[in-house]
């Protein structure tokens, strides 16, 4: 072996410091080593710090008793039964509940306002252009309070309750609907709404494929109709109405039983919905006119009509110039809600880095556990659009 | 704005370097003492429109800048809400916590703070509409109750509900504004906090005579100063800047008769303004550390009158907070 001469086809050989591949593979090593250090420097100071100061430490409280209570529930939680990490996943799943809520308004809010603005009815236009320059130039926070004491002062107080038909009530303690109650027959609706949810969409690809053969459109509307609203509902008359409500009872101090809006939460959404979708509205707004004129006259001269051209020719091509920034307000939303904080709703910054931090005063474990979440919310988020991007994308081929 | 404060106070947890010791040489060194103070609470710590601070608490921050500084204005007052209070001290951002903070094991422990003593014992009640017709805490099963966050309030409220097996219905706010004017709007059935607070809060609301509190005391809240874990010498300077205004009282110093104190022969008085022994020396101030006290804020009773009792317009009795030697609990051990 080591009387083998190197081979002649290969270039001669360089010391390896001078090798580039050699080198730059050391400059990250030694790089990765640099920051590793930091940050073990950090937190064994911070770990240092705290043991000096005797501060307690450790994820040990995550176990312990919460004792205190919380508002709105999606999970069961009580306060004298659950831990800190159950509050943990109540505060979470009510940031969740609020992000994904806004998320949906703000985006049919926006689209509507952003293609409102371009509209060639004068009053329509102007008034989407004075809805965002208004609301996006206001601070968040402030359109917050302005929401939650909107909701609070305009409504009446809880004896004067205004019913709803059907039993429901609006007050300034929220919102209290009938619960809906299935009794047994409804699977069959259910099979039958799905069958039907089923149907429409093997109808509107049939649909589809014999306009693209023949030219002929098919009533896809109607149908769908018919399958998802008509036949369930016929179902659900001879089942023999397996439906029942628990409605709302007016207690001595407040409303019992039903579904319970919280105040709060109405305030936060309108709030993050109506301040995200300006943005998403401006976004769409320089999508649809990042697609040249041209697009828009070729199809006028193959004469399709202003809705059809907007919906098949200039939203898909300007989809992929507004994907990208509306991921970036997607995540702008989500983390704003943690500015519930200021209303009294209780997400996970009011539950977790709020009464949790201070009960137990284990302030880095309970912010680095934060801020860990939002970073996966928010990579989980970006994630999903990049991958709806790369659909969207301009296949070239 | 609250998340960001408190990522703020937690890197200095994670960046500086051995703050627990040396207060004493810091605050001389800055010629400012850091007090974290209330800021909303009347009769504690509330700023009026001049930027002037009052209240209890506030003078005995007062108190503590004259012992250890000869001057009871070099005082920086921190406005801090009850859940960012305990990470700025630790981290600290402020040298004393006088923010009718509850003295709690856990909070003694496992914060690593030590609480200096009482300067109010207070008990937890609640406040309601006169329209509802309560006369008691246990009728307001099912009531929405408007409560501060972070507090032991928060944890005495579930706990009442719960061994009196009643529903609660409670609406959390980040401060004590934010709970009493969502109160006020009628959000809530109640609000509770400490007894002397629902006092104070009461007068800011739109018609305070609509408002009772409900006689209940559900449990004892003793307020107290609060510092650092592990710096003793400057955990004895505070302790005893609130012993001297109880020592004062008991022995009849008020600021207004200081100067006849001075030439007292009674040998407890002599101690006390420093004529006799060296007892300021032994706590690193000055022979007269005491008679500075007195004469910046005036002994216990004195600021108790001023600040919420009869001068005030809050009106609350002594009941408790009387010295031991007239019927109360308020004790403090003698200088000597």
């Amino acid at each position: 072996m080591s009387g083998k001469l190197p081979s002649p086809s290969r270039p001669a050989q360089v010391v390896f410091y001078n090798d580039p591949k050699v080198r730059s593979v050391v400059y990250q090593l030694v790089l990765c080593a640099v920051v590793a250090f930091l940050v073990y420097g950090a937190v064994r100071n911070a770990a240092d710090n705290l043991a000096r100061a005797h501060i307690a430490s450790g994820f040990g409280f995550w176990n312990d008793t919460a004792g205190f209570d919380i508002s709105q529930t999606l999970i069961d939680y009580s306060a004298r039964a659950s831990t800190y990490g159950r509050a943990f996943w109540v505060g979470l799943l009510n940031t969740l509940l609020v992000s994904a809520l806004g998320i949906l308004f703000a985006t049919i809010l926006g689209f509507v306002i952003g293609i409102s603005r371009l509209s060639r009815n004068w009053l329509l236009s102007k008034v989407a252009g004075g809805y965002v320059e208004t609301i996006r130039n206001l601070p968040l926070l402030l359109q917050l309070l302005f929401w939650y004491n909107a909701v609070l002062k305009a409504l009446p107080d809880i004896r004067e309750s205004i019913v709803i038909l059907g039993g429901a009530f609006l007050n300034n303690r929220g919102l209290f609907l009938p619960l809906p109650i299935f009794k047994s027959g409804f699977g069959a609706v259910e099979i039958v709404l799905l069958a039907g949810i089923a149907g429409t969409i093997a109808f509107h690809i049939w649909a589809r494929k014999r306009q693209a053969r023949t030219g002929q459109q098919a009533p896809v509307l109607w149908a769908a109709l018919v399958l998802v609203v008509g036949l369930p509902l016929s179902a659900f008359g001879l089942a023999g109405i397996p439906l029942g409500f628990e409605f709302p009872q007016a207690g001595r101090f407040n409303i019992t039983g039903g579904i319970e809006v919280l105040p709060e939460f109405v305030a936060l959404l309108f709030g993050l919905s109506i301040y995200t979708a300006a943005f998403i509205a401006e976004v769409v707004r320089a999508g649809i006119l990042a697609v040249s004129g041209g697009q828009t006259e070729a199809a006028y001269s193959l004469g399709l009509r202003p809705g059809p051209t907007l919906r098949l020719i200039v939203i898909p091509q300007a989809m992929r110039v507004i994907i990208p920034p509306l991921t970036s307000q997607y995540l702008n939303l989500t983390k704003n809600s943690s500015l519930a904080v200021a209303i009294g709703y209780p997400d996970l910054v009011q539950v977790f880095t709020g009464t949790v931090l201070n009960q137990t005063g284990q302030a880095v474990e309970v912010v680095a556990i934060t801020m860990l979440v939002y970073l996966v919310i928010s990579l989980a988020t970006s994630l999903l659009m990049n991958i709806y991007n790369s659909r969207m994308a301009l296949r070239e081929r | 704005m609250k998340r960001f404060a408190t990522v703020l106070a937690l890197s200095l947890v994670v960046a500086a370097q051995g703050t627990s010791a040396q207060t004493l040489k810091a605050v001389k060194d800055r010629g400012m003492l850091n007090c974290g103070a209330n800021g909303t609470l009347a009769g504690f710590g509330l700023p009026d429109a001049q930027g002037k601070w009052t209240g209890l608490d506030v003078d005995f921050c007062k108190a503590v800048a004259a012992a250890v500084l000869n001057d009871p204005e070099k005082v920086k007052y921190v406005p801090l809400s009850a859940k960012d209070r305990f990470t700025a001290l630790q981290s600290g951002e402020v040298d004393v916590l006088a923010r009718n903070t509850t003295w709690t094991s856990s909070r003694d422990t496992s914060l690593g703070l030590n609480f200096i003593g009482v300067n109010y014992y207070d008990g937890q009640g609640f406040m309601v509409r006169k329209t509802l017709k309560v006369n008691s805490a246990l009728e307001l099963n099912g009531a929405a109750v408007c409560v501060q966050q972070g507090t032991t309030t928060e944890l005495n409220l579930a706990d009442y509900f719960g061994a009196n097996k009643m529903q609660l219905k409670s609406v959390t706010f980040a401060t004590a504004n934010e709970a009493v004017k969502a109160y006020d709007a009628g959000r809530c059935d109640a609000y509770t906090t400490d007894a002397s607070a629902l006092y104070a809060e009461r007068l800011r609301l739109a018609n305070p005579n609509d408002h009772i509190i409900l006689p209940e005391i559900i449990s004892k809240e003793p307020l107290g100063p609060v510092v650092r874990h592990g710096d003793d010498q400057w955990f004895d300077i505070v302790k005893w800047t609130l012993f001297a205004m109880l020592d004062a009282e008991e022995l009849n110093i008020s600021s207004k008769n200081l100067d006849e104190a001075l030439k007292s022969p009674n040998p407890e008085i002599k101690r006390f303004v420093g004529t006799e022994g060296n007892y300021g020396e032994q706590l690193g101030l000055g022979k007269d550390w005491a008679v500075r006290i007195i004469k910046a804020v005036g002994n216990y009773g004195e600021s108790f009158e001023r600040n919420v009792g009869q001068g005030s317009p809050l009106k609350i009795e002594r009941g408790l907070n009387k010295l031991w030697t007239k019927g109360g609990i308020q004790y403090a051990p003698p200088i000597r």
